[in-house]
């Protein structure tokens, strides 16, 4: 079990440290009414060894298990209790006498499905598959609407996808990675999430920042890693059928078997279809694009622990098809209509092999391999834009220590391949670029166990574009108190601009596309290039008996490059490399309590000043509200005997108001689009362990863009624009979905 | 290119070699304890004496398993320093001062394993 924990842990790139306890005290009722705390009571994790006693004032002290969340308080006279307890580090347990029945009785703790440490170095928010549940639907760019460090974007009419943000920066300034390798980036930047089903997310984390070195230098506002379920851990069979009231159904299929004691394999498929039309603002085009595609996922897990090797082999494979436009049949057929498709295939494979030395168990060993054929072709309108996209990707990881296990460090090299063919608007030639790196990293973690840990990282790479260059990183964690800690990170990060496959929406537009070229290595343009750097403080309490805490952050990105993409001109849409200032900052404001047992409330405020210079002059980046406001509300009722139990969801979003590049189209705007709030909910009916059913609803107020298209009359003039969102483009939406877990 | 593969080639040999020299030992003996507060004191409270590169310690046969540089420190003074932290060790026993000052729970002279 240790060396599985330890081979699971060097693909991870966070250290855990420390050792987490649950505190609180055990009471008794008095005949008053009134409780009093109790000692003697013995209070152990469900099945294993790890047990306490409680002392004379009823206070206790037991280190969190890995083994079990179940914690049980027995002692005679009084009923034993069974209490579930997830990333809590504070319970108090109220015992009831003991009556005639001995039946055992299952109070559940609420556990968090957001998890924030308070003993990581790096500010790390891991997100379990329950919290993803939570959201309407139905793949990972949609999962983000109930985890405030993240935001979406509103999907455009023609490609139906959202993409994410993170501290104002949009996702190619974030390094996407599944189970550590980086996945979501060239050619499937924009759609890369939205081919990754739900239902095979084991767990996300979500890293505020720069992250490690280990996984490369392209990370510039953060990290997020996708962990899929592993064949040995999810359920052996798994349906989840899905539709909404827009004509969406999906399917998901999961099958995992154990072929021996050490082998086992998963097979994960995925299938969605959309075909009705719906035009609720009549201006001729789709509002959402039709939709066909499917994944397949097929896995296998090898673990020998006395051999101290675990290895994991994937394949993948994904076809989709979107097609949106003017798809309603007119009546003038001398009129040439808009129509768009956009048709991916992409193939993955992957290997990984860990091993933990039996005989020294902090030294370890990891090597990754990913290759990936990622290929797009698609038009819009009269504009084409086709993209091959072939990577390859290697790493070697070796973990160790230096002195004791306090000191602990990480070295390894990268490889990375990319070759990228490019079909791009009226051209009929192809562009091609290949991308070569190769580059080392070394990262020190020290912990002195109780209140202070650094992760200081450096990596060296030599890349065929980037040139050679030291990408160095730093990581802070000071705890003062048991429930105060600060964290502070500092680091630089860079990455090939890949200004077409980033910025695809540019396409359904008929704006005159130049790209004002100096003779850099991208199209003419330079690599992009920031630093970035922040603060985190978060401090918990206990208010009314129940614990909530409240996290400030504050991080700052500074682009010494950065290609800007100048909406700023009606007819036209260029590029070129900055030339002045451009920064995000962002301070978030979050608080999360525990209302009652059974509620739970988050809530954050988030304001962003994200300006850089555009040819025109310094400006806010447009579609990107400066405020923001997030409230989410959770309630889970005790489950009964048979694990029935119901869940209610609701969440709250106020968007402030977002500034609109000039179009004649927006005019009546005065610049800026106006605040709204918008609301989602769900409702979960758990009828046991293996079966569910939910229903909920989107946008529940019905708030939308009138005018998602401008210009629609006229789709091949220069003035037509499908792209400035700032708002949801289709109303209130149903859907409802069952889960089948055998 | 070729001298940065060189370097990390390098780098690999040195901290595989070094780990595995002779001045690393490993030893196991008993250390007393009787529960989770027990554990990672002993953990901690071990890793943190110099010389000593990686301790776990198991509270059902109160084995502590350590690996060490031979050429900074012997076992017999690792053990007592375990003992002077409070936990009796091979055969060195706690000064009682220190061991009235440990947690309540941590009271193996009289509490059962927990």
């Amino acid at each position: 079990m240790k060396i599985k924990l330890s081979i699971i842990l060097l693909f991870s790139f966070y250290i855990f440290s420390g050792q987490e306890m649950v505190k609180g005290k055990v009471y008794i009722p008095l005949n008053d009414g009134n409780y009093q705390g109790v000692g003697g009571v013995n209070i152990f994790w469900k099945s294993t060894s790890i047990g306490v006693v409680s002392d004379d004032d009823g206070s206790y002290s037991i280190p969190i298990s890995t083994e079990t969340k179940e914690l049980v308080f027995k002692i005679l006279g009084y009923k034993e209790d069974i209490v579930e307890i997830i990333d809590s580090l504070n319970y108090d347990h109220f015992l009831t006498e003991q009556s005639d029945e001995l039946d055992e009785v299952i109070l559940l703790k609420r556990k968090n499905t957001i998890q924030k440490s308070y003993f990581k170095t790096m500010n790390i928010v891991s997100v379990s598959s329950d919290e993803l549940l939570k959201a309407a639907c139905c793949n990972v760019s949609e999962s983000f609407e109930t985890n405030p460090s993240i935001d979406v974007s509103f999907s455009n009419a023609i490609t139906g996808v959202k993409e994410v943000k993170m501290l104002g920066l949009e996702s190619p300034y974030l390094l996407i990675t599944e189970e550590n390798i980086p996945m979501v980036r060239g050619a499937s930047q924009v759609f890369g999430l939205s081919f990754i089903p739900g239902s095979w997310v084991e767990s996300m984390q979500v890293t505020k920042g720069v992250g490690s070195v280990v996984n490369g230098f392209e990370s510039i506002s953060g990290q997020v890693n996708i962990e899929l379920n592993k064949p040995i851990s999810d359920v052996p069979t798994y349906i989840n059928i899905f539709r909404n009231s827009m004509g969406r159904n999906e399917l998901n299929f999961h099958f995992n078997r154990m072929v021996n004691e050490k082998l086992s394999t998963g097979l994960f498929i995925h299938a969605d279809h959309r075909k009705e039309k719906h035009d609720s603002n009549n201006d001729g085009f789709l509002d959402i694009p039709h939709v066909e595609g499917y994944n397949i996922f097929n896995r296998w897990q090898l673990t020998d622990l006395e051999k101290g090797v675990v290895s994991f082999f994937g394949i993948k494979f994904m076809k989709n098809e979107k097609e949106g436009g003017e798809r309603f049949d007119t009546n003038s057929l001398s009129n040439k209509l808009w129509l768009s498709e956009i048709k991916t295939e992409r193939f993955d494979a992957t290997f990984k092999l860990g091993y933990v030395n039996p005989n020294i168990p902090y030294q370890s060993l990891g090597f990754q391999m990913a290759y990936s054929d990622h290929d797009q072709n698609s038009f819009f309108g009269i504009r084409n834009y086709d993209i091959t996209h072939r990577s390859l990707y290697s790493n070697i990881i070796y973990n160790s220590i230096i002195g004791n296990t306090m000191n602990k460090i990480k070295t390894g090299i990268n490889l990375t391949y990319d070759d990228y063919e490019e079909l791009i608007d009226l051209d009929k030639n192809k562009t091609e670029r290949i991308d070569r790196s190769i580059g080392g990293f070394f990262e020190y973690s020290y912990d002195n166990t109780t209140n202070f840990s650094l992760t200081a990282g450096l990596r060296y790479d030599s890349h065929n574009n980037l040139g050679s260059f030291f990408t160095p990183r730093l990581h802070l964690r000071f705890q003062p108190k048991e429930k105060t800690v600060m964290r502070f990170s500092l680091g630089s990060g860079r990455k090939s601009s890949n200004i077409y496959a980033e910025n695809q929406e540019i396409f359904s537009t008929g704006r005159k596309i130049k790209v004002i070229n100096s003779n850099g290595k991208f199209y003419g343009l330079n690599p992009e290039k920031a630093l970035n750097y922040g603060l985190s403080f978060r401090q918990g309490f206990n208010l009314n008996s129940n614990d909530g805490d409240v996290t400030f952050d504050y991080y700052v990105t500074d682009f010494q490059n950065q290609i800007v993409v100048d909406w700023e001109t009606e007819g036209e849409l260029s590029f070129y490399n900055l030339n002045g200032k451009s920064y995000a900052r962002s301070f978030q404001l979050e608080i999360d309590y525990q209302l009652t047992r059974k509620i739970k409330m988050k809530t954050a405020y988030k304001n962003y000043q994200v300006n850089k210079q555009y040819n025109s002059g310094l400006k806010q980046n447009p579609l990107t509200p400066k405020n923001r406001f997030f409230i989410n509300l959770d309630y889970s009722s005790d489950p009964n005997d048979k694990g029935a139990f119901w869940k209610f969801d609701f969440t709250l979003n106020n968007v402030g108001k977002q500034r609109l590049p000039e179009h004649g189209g927006l005019s009546n705007f005065l610049g800026f689009s106006p605040s709204y709030t918008l609301f989602n909910s769900q409702v979960t009916k758990v009828f046991s362990e293996k079966f569910e059913i939910y229903l909920g609803g989107e946008n529940l107020g019905n708030y939308t863009q009138k005018n998602p298209i401008l210009d629609s009359e006229n789709p091949f003039g220069t003035s037509f624009d499908g792209t400035l969102i700032y708002s949801p483009i289709v109303g209130s939406m149903i859907y409802a979905g069952i889960r089948l877990k055998l | 290119m070729k001298k940065l593969c060189l370097i990390f080639l390098l780098f690999f040999s040195f901290s595989f070699s070094q780990n595995s020299g002779d001045k690393n030992k490993k030893a196991s003996f008993l250390v007393k304890g009787v529960c989770e507060m027990c554990k990672n004191r002993i953990d901690v409270g071990t890793v943190r004496i110099k010389g000593v590169k990686y301790a776990n310690w198991d509270l059902t046969s109160n084995n502590l398993s350590i690996i060490f540089n031979s050429n900074k420190i012997d076992l017999d003074s690792i053990q007592k320093q375990i003992a002077a932290f409070g936990h009796d060790s091979g055969i060195y026993k706690a000064p009682d001062e220190v061991y009235n000052s440990l947690p309540e729970c941590c009271f193996y002279k009289t509490n059962t394993p927990h």
